[in-house]
């Protein structure tokens, strides 16, 4: 059972390795999209990458629903409804959605994700001891 | 005309690995100029047939089922040139498939000498983004074109077979008099 500290070094690396950046800027508060320079197409990389680093499985949607933001009840005038944000925040327990549900626009979503959610997302999937 | 940078399957391993030949000749006339006097292969045609190599042995994985698109190159690492006379083996190992891609990792070999080591990540994109573009008989015809079904072998051992629904649309056999 890893600890918390070890779930973010992990994480780190899995980040360093799929996004080809500087370990010193993964930082707990770097956002993948904005500050790291995610794509989409890294996600899947960094699903798999997850996955074998701490042996779980990831499906699909599980670390980004993107299915929400193609549901005209969750997306209206490109923007999530309120029924939309409690379905981002049920899906997406790991994330911290207050700051984006105070003007949630559809294509800021992608970068909120941060490191620290990541660890989170990871410790809902592994035991994690102190 | 096609965009064909690899000219014959040696080995193929569904859903596992293949290897690809190509050979380098001063008749491809983009080498006149690349450079002039000094005829190289461009190293981006490399890593194209290598991801033609890695890529159909995704979409067969899929059974030609997905559109397979070269999404990004993690990695592309040369370390000599190759040159008209040259031949090159293009070796191509799946590090995962999933349902949304899958990641390859290649290698390209001069003799036994390492001439490129590149990973590539390939997107399954869903018919509304490409419409027609992409044929899954297209994808079909290029596997019976470069010999992959005379080489390859399913995951099982037996002999590889094209999805028998895809075989005579892709495969209508020689023109009739």
């Amino acid at each position: 059972m890893p600890t918390r500290e070890e779930i973010l070094d992990k994480v780190q690396n899995v980040l360093v390795e799929a996004l080809v950046v500087e370990d010193d800027e993964v930082t707990p508060e770097a956002t993948l999209v904005g500050d790291l320079g995610a794509e989409s197409i890294d996600f899947l990389d960094i699903v798999f990458k997850l996955e074998k680093a701490f042996d779980i499985k990831i499906n699909r949607g599980e670390l980004f629903p993107e299915d929400v933001f193609t549901n005209d009840e969750y997306v209206r005038d490109g923007k999530v409804t309120e029924a939309g944000i409690a379905e981002l925040r049920s899906r997406m327990p790991f994330a911290d959605l207050d700051a984006f549900a105070e003007n949630p626009v559809v294509q800021d979503f992608a970068n909120m994700l941060t490191v620290t959610d990541m660890c989170r997302f990871i410790e809902s999937k592994v035991e994690v001891t102190d | 005309m096609r965009w064909y940078w690899i000219d014959r399957f040696l080995e193929f391993e569904s859903g596992r690995y293949a290897k690809a030949v190509k050979s380098i000749s001063l008749a491809e006339e983009h080498l006149h100029d690349h450079f002039t006097n000094y005829p190289i292969i461009p190293n981006s045609l490399v890593i194209e047939g290598l991801a033609q190599t890695g890529g159909l042995l995704v979409c067969e994985y899929n059974q030609f089922a997905e559109k397979v698109i070269l999404a990004k190159i993690p990695k592309a690492v040369f370390y000599c040139e190759a040159i008209p006379g040259d031949t090159l083996t293009y070796t191509t190992t799946v590090e995962y498939i999933k349902e949304d891609g899958a990641r390859i990792s290649a290698s390209s070999y001069k003799g036994d000498t390492l001439h490129a080591e590149v990973e590539i990540i390939f997107a399954h994109l869903n018919n509304s983004r490409l419409g027609t573009l992409f044929d899954p008989e297209t994808f079909l015809r290029m596997m019976c074109l470069l010999g992959a079904f005379e080489v390859g072998h399913a995951a099982d051992g037996s002999p590889l077979v094209p999805p028998p629904q895809l075989l005579q649309e892709a495969d209508p056999g020689p023109p009739t008099q």
